[in-house]
């Protein structure tokens, strides 16, 4: 058993070679243009052009028989599909441009109508005397098992055809992604360019309903370019990674399907891909849950420490006599801010882990010698944004203190020197602008 | 064929599933919510395929809580991975209801050989066998797929009316809705519960795909046909009525002419209603094609306005 499943996967079984090479490079092709369509956020054209391809489907199976040709010859029913799908998408536009009806109507319009004119259409075909119609419903839920070596060879070959020209449409897909307006003004043909990437959206799904099924080509069509953009926010990386993530997806998928291969192949293709998913949503260094998590809360503590060491500071510069590191009272600190009572404890223990407090006692804390310069540095940090957005950005005196709580605490230094420069400052200690 | 007594219960189940599925589907077509309705009716199938293992029949009780718990799933889980991921919410929904309906896929291939549930019926139902099935009311006898759709559509109406006035607001005006303390959230998962219901009430009659027709495209038609609220509901029911009656019609009529004896009637209901859309768009009085036709002809040369495609129905 064991053996099979490494045969299987390694590609060495020449019975599920092919197959797994044409799923994979459907997930190649489905991959980039899914990742134009997230872009776009058009992600749901896939859902709308497959259930739009059945009656082509009906309507092809139904011309051949009649004609005497095998009913099942695949070129015949994807060329069915693909013009069943383009009056889909066709209709859609014309819909959206000639009433007040919005988007997401016409795409629903378009999949339920079409799809059940495919229905009655198939109902029709089955009854169809001479028509061996068995299978036909395996563009609903797809079987790699039973796909013949010339099916997956088209199927692979068309994907690649796919992929190569999405590539070659990047620049002109991009800048549709990202500014269709400016790409508007320049004078490309923003509408053609639409109806292109839908066109080879079109192709994916009608090649991918062999393989996957008519249901699950939609997830494969969203799923690897969804979780691609979780792990980078530029454009080839995550052309890249989605198209891989599709391979492997395929790859998985339809070894997973050969070796079990009673069970529906698309089905199992999608929970792999899901499972991708959830692993980069939840991890994915560019925007994962757990890693923004992880952000979000240093940045807290350092907000935390900032405002502590400033409140400190800032009792010090109020006391009479001139200022020196003397110990603050602990009532004067915690009333400065709305800390909880936990908060401010929590808060003492990491400055004094960074050694920033020196003594604590049942009502004073002391700073340390680092702990008093850093004060007055953020301190310093603060006062010079006041200063630029009263004199730069026309905020009020009394207004500046809770904008610059919230922009300084990522003032870098180059920063700090760019203000000064601005302000035409070089005195150490600033005063407040306003009454603290 | 002649038209029977069977073939009047067919259609009288299909209007009876389409008139619950158009009113409710109203309030997802003003939300700009439609392909919601999709993605739902695709991902109560892991609902209804656990029911089944639990119940080993096609119990009808069960089922409703399992979609229930479906359809508020599919909502819930769109909005976090397109709250939480940052994710479009197209994308949000698609990746969600895949899954789903993956997972229903594969529970009803595994329960295959215990329960007699074909995933076909599921998709577009066997309304043809409805009239096969028939339960006592009193002192009638009706099918019991009629009955359900019957139940459903007085469900459906008495939410609406109950809710009128927070459904009305939060669909036109949300965030007033919100100030005023109607939650919007609790009627947000309301409305998709509720349509996860009419979905499964649907499912053996019109099948849970097919609902999908029936839930936008009468409401569509009625955006066509006025701004005002009440009288859109009622042409949506109308309309979906209509098409439940043309397109039984059809789907016996129509396949003669090739040799056929007859066809799905649930493809043709949702067929049929695309047809009614298709009458609106032309003719409509102010938004159809024609009219439209005319006005631009008779500007005078005048430059043609830019067409604001926007849904915006005036509340009553």
């Amino acid at each position: 058993m064991f053996e099979t499943i490494t045969d299987v996967l390694f590609l060495k079984d020449h019975n599920t070679r092919v197959v797994v090479i044409s799923v994979m490079l459907l997930g190649v092709s489905s991959g980039i243009i899914g990742a134009f369509l997230l872009l776009r956020k058009r992600s749901l054209m896939g859902d709308v052009l497959s259930h739009a391809t059945l009656p082509g489907i009906g309507i092809a199976f139904a011309i051949m028989t009649s004609l005497g040709f095998s009913g099942k010859s695949l070129p015949g029913l994807l060329l069915g599909a693909a013009v069943s799908g383009v009056a889909g998408l066709l209709l859609m536009l014309a819909i959206r441009s000639t009433t007040r009806l919005r988007d997401d109507v016409a795409m629903g319009f378009v999949l339920s109508v079409f799809f059940g004119l495919g229905v009655a259409v198939l109902g029709m075909v089955q009854k169809m005397p001479g028509a061996n119609a068995a299978g036909l419903e395996s563009f609903i839920y797809g079987k790699t098992a039973s796909m013949v070596m010339q099916d997956a060879q088209l199927i692979g070959g068309v994907a690649l055809v796919i992929s190569v020209v999405a590539l070659l449409f990047k620049k002109e897909f991009t800048l549709l992604c990202f500014d269709d307006g400016y790409a508007r003004a320049q004078g490309w043909p923003v509408v053609l360019l639409d109806i292109a990437m839908l066109a080879l959206v079109t192709a994916v799904t009608v090649i991918g309903l062999q393989a996957v099924g008519l249901i699950l080509i939609i997830a494969f069509l969203i799923i690897p370019a969804t979780a691609a953009r979780f792990w980078t926010h530029r454009l080839d990386l995550m052309l890249l990674l989605s198209a891989v993530l599709g391979a492997v997806s395929g790859w998985l998928g339809a070894s997973f399907s050969g070796i079990f291969s009673d069970l529906p192949a698309g089905a199992i293709i999608v929970l792999v891909a899901a499972s991708i998913f959830l692993f980069s949503m939840l991890f994915g260094t560019d925007r994962g849950v757990i890693p923004r998590i992880r952000d979000h809360s240093r940045l807290k503590r350092r907000v935390g420490r900032q405002h502590l060491l400033r409140a400190a500071y800032e009792i010090l510069e109020q006391q009479p006599g001139s200022l020196a590191n003397m110990p603050v009272e602990r009532a004067s600190l915690l009333a400065r801010r709305s800390w909880s009572a936990r908060e401010f404890n929590r808060l003492l223990r990491r400055a004094r882990a960074e050694d920033h407090i020196e003594s604590v006692s049942a009502d004073a804390i002391g700073l340390s010698e680092s702990g008093f310069g850093e004060a007055a540095r953020i301190t310093r940090n603060h006062r010079l944004w006041e200063l630029y957005l009263i004199r730069h950005a026309d905020v009020a005196p009394s207004h500046v203190d809770r904008d610059a709580d919230m922009v300084e605490h990522i003032l870098g230094s180059e920063m700090v020197r760019k203000l000064e420069a601005e302000l035409d400052l070089d005195t150490e200690l600033l005063p407040s602008p306003h009454r603290l | 064929m002649p038209w029977t007594i069977f073939d009047t219960w067919i259609a009288v189940t299909g209007m009876l599933c389409a008139m619950s599925a158009a009113s409710i589907g109203s309030f997802l077509v003003l939300r700009k919510m439609s392909m919601m309705g999709d993605a739902i009716s695709h991902a109560v199938l892991p609902g209804l395929a656990l029911a089944f293992f639990f119940t080993g029949a096609r119990d009808s009780f069960p089922m409703f809580i399992g979609a229930a718990v479906a359809g508020i799933l599919t909502a819930l889980f769109t909005q976090w991975i397109s709250r939480f991921g940052q994710v479009d919410r197209g994308a949000a929904m698609g990746i969600v209801f895949t899954t789903l309906f993956a997972i229903g896929l594969l529970l009803i291939v595994r329960a295959a050989d215990h329960v007699d549930l074909d995933p076909g019926c599921v998709l577009y139902g066997a309304i043809e066998l409805t009239p096969l099935d028939m339960v006592k009311v009193g002192l009638f006898e009706l099918p019991r797929a009629a009955v359900v759709n019957g139940t459903m559509l007085l469900i459906n109406l008495g939410v609406i009316k109950l809710l009128f006035k927070e459904l009305r607001l939060s669909s036109f005006d949300p965030g007033l809705a919100d100030t005023l303390g109607f939650s919007p959230g609790f009627l947000h998962y309301l409305l998709m519960t509720m349509v996860a219901i009419t979905t499964v009430a649907a499912f053996e009659s019109v099948g849970s795909i097919i609902v999908i027709a029936m839930l936008i495209v009468p409401a569509a038609t009625a955006l066509l046909l006025t701004r005002r609220l009440v009288p859109m509901l009622a042409i949506a029911c109308a309309v979906g009525a209509t098409s439940a009656w043309l397109g039984h019609y059809m789907a016996i009529r129509i396949p003669p002419l090739f040799g056929i004896s007859d066809t799905t009637s649930s493809g043709m209901m949702a067929f049929a209603v695309g047809l009614l859309f298709t009458v609106a768009w032309i003719f409509a009085p102010d938004e159809g094609l024609v009219a439209r036709a005319r006005r631009r002809r008779g500007g005078n040369g005048a430059p043609k306005m830019p067409d604001t495609s926007t849904a915006d129905a005036v509340a009553e």
